[in-house]
């Protein structure tokens, strides 16, 4: 999927203001609109849960009731050499593609913040068309191009259509940062004699550097668990979600659910660390 | 000190470092890809021979065939349905996360982000092992004793297809309605009572139509995912429940015919445009 526009938390945006109370009579109760908000919660998750519930059961089948705990499935998953190359495929492919998107997203969100040039508006918009359309259409327009080049399909194909959709992920919060960046700074440092790439490496990057650590973070999270786009463009090498994909229409145990519950643990590391990372700044 | 001509001649230059090569990246990369799309759509398939001459014949293939239009109109109707539904989930998780959620908002946001971050694929499928058979919901329901054997209605039609959308992309609703919430001046909804509003018309004349761009922009995002989706209707789908993305998925891999999965690309790339022009006129684009 890469639908993904992600407005990313800024703390300062979150805590300038005190907790809320009802200051009248006429405002609403809030506990109706609460358990909405709980109820909401419980769809969220309810998919999740069951999954991890599934993936202690003693069972060879993803069905309840439980028949006991165990521990059997996180062992298999961990020792299954498939799903092991294919998870060091998705780390090699997000990796890659991260930093081609972040690079190239940089450099875009640069030109738009700091010049002003014809067509400016229409190559915003151009630039984030491949998060705008369904990912089906960047997998197949990637796909007729490369088999008219005659490019064989392989991760290198992934990398590459996966870098195209991670671009704008990137793009969205970098602008977004660059966008409340005070321009005196940049002034003041032209006038003390910066040099233009003083300027960017020593005033400018600093100021967006969670940004941009936020949008990599995005743009790799999202290419780790695509599969509309790389299904298209994807050779003999499964990456992580093509090999699900294959094992779901075959031989279902709840050793997938062991490895969705391991990769869901590793994401909220990585999240936590960001939220982390863009509260210490 | 840099002379202002020097600054001048390092400004087009920096033009050109930081615009060039985005864009002929993503030139070659994606427009290009996309133009090639395009003109696939207007060839032919002749004997698994793609003709490539301008013709016409997919586009009249896909409106001119009965079951291919009834795909295009569950399409539409699926993915409308699912932004409104999301729409109405939203509105108040949003709103009560902004408005009270004090010191918890970010914590509350963080947990909508993160089922994002579990597989897609096990979310879909994890549907299917609530609703089927011996799924969870028939579990419940028999040792509640509201059901004496299990049912098969929960899975494989349109309710599943349904549920699981507005399930898997819910939290692309909520998180631009949070921020369309959390930017609305508290000193308008205080106006708004001073002047003796209730709360919900309040909330109908002030609130909503301010954080209306957020609800847009969240639309467009489910709206343009369900346009697109394929996996969901082929894991917990009926059979003559499929959408155009399995349609254009199959066109490409099995049936080969990618002039027609063209053109069916290009039919979903102009319902998509369409929808983004309608909502960029209330600044929708602008909260992306």
């Amino acid at each position: 999927m890469t639908n993904m526009v992600i407005p990313s938390v800024t703390p300062t945006q979150l805590a300038d203001r005190p907790p809320d109370t009802p200051k009248n009579p006429g405002q609403p109760q809030p506990w109706a609109l609460g358990a909405w908000t709980l109820l909401t919660y419980a769809f969220l998750y309810l998919p999740i849960s069951v999954l991890i519930v599934l993936s202690f059961n003693h069972s060879k089948i993803l069905s309840l009731p439980l028949k006991g705990w165990t521990l059997d499935w996180y062992q298999t998953a961990l020792n299954d050499q498939a799903l092991r190359s294919a998870f060091a495929n998705s780390l090699k492919v997000a990796a890659v593609a991260t930093v081609l998107a972040t690079l190239f997203g940089l450099l875009a969100a640069f030109a738009i913040y700091r010049y002003q040039f014809f067509g400016k508006k229409g190559f915003r918009i151009a630039l984030t068309l491949p998060i705008l359309l369904p990912g089906v259409v960047t997998g197949v327009a990637m796909l007729a191009y490369f088999s008219n080049l005659g490019l064989q399909l392989s991760l290198w194909t992934v990398i590459l259509g996966h870098a195209v959709f991670g671009l704008p992920v990137a793009l969205g919060p970098i602008l977004a940062r660059l966008g409340q960046f005070p321009r005196s700074l940049e002034e003041a440092a032209y006038d003390l004699g910066a040099r233009p790439q003083q300027v960017f490496r020593d005033v400018i990057f600093p100021y967006i550097r969670s940004a941009v650590i936020s949008g990599a973070l995005l743009a790799f999270t999202l290419s780790f668990d695509e599969v509309v786009v790389t299904i298209f463009l994807t050779g003999r090498d499964n990456t992580l979600p093509m090999e699900i994909w294959a094992r779901l229409r075959t031989d279902i145990t709840p050793e997938i659910a062991a490895a969705a519950t391991l990769v869901l643990l590793v994401s909220t590391v990585v999240i936590l660390l960001n939220e982390w990372i863009s509260s210490s700044e | 000190m840099t002379t202002a001509s020097q600054r001048e001649q390092g400004r087009n230059l920096g033009l050109y470092a930081t615009l060039l090569p985005p864009l002929i990246w993503m030139s070659l990369l994606y427009f290009v890809p996309l133009l090639i799309l395009i003109s696939y759509s207007f060839w032919r398939l002749e004997s698994y021979d793609i003709i490539r001459e301008f013709s016409l014949i997919n586009f009249q293939t896909i409106f001119g065939n009965a079951a291919y239009r009834a795909v295009l109109l569950r399409t539409i109707g699926t993915a409308l349905i699912v932004t409104l539904i999301d729409i109405v989930i939203a509105l108040p998780v949003g709103f009560f996360i902004a408005r009270y959620g004090g010191r918890y908002r970010t914590l509350l946001t963080v947990l909508v982000i993160l089922p994002l971050w579990s597989s897609y694929l096990v979310r879909v499928f994890a549907w299917k092992v609530i609703l089927g058979y011996n799924g969870v919901l028939n579990n419940a329901l028999l040792s509640l004793g509201l059901l004496q054997q299990p049912s098969s209605l929960f899975l494989y039609n349109q309710f599943s297809t349904l549920l699981t959308f507005v399930h898997i992309w819910l939290p692309f609703m909520i998180l631009p309605v949070i921020t369309a919430f959390e930017r609305l001046p508290v000193s308008l909804l205080e106006a708004s009572a001073d002047l003796n509003a209730g709360p919900w018309t309040t909330f109908r004349r002030i609130s909503f139509p301010l954080a209306l761009p957020g609800v847009l922009a969240g639309s467009i995002s489910v709206f343009a995912l369900t346009m697109g989706d394929f996996i969901t209707p082929s894991l917990v789908g009926s059979t003559n429940g499929i959408l155009l993305g399995n349609v254009v998925s199959s066109q490409f891999g099995v049936a080969y015919n990618w002039p027609l999965g063209a053109a069916f690309t290009l039919v979903v790339v102009v319902i998509v445009f369409v929808a983004l022009t309608l909502v960029s006129r209330w600044g929708a684009l602008e909260s992306l």
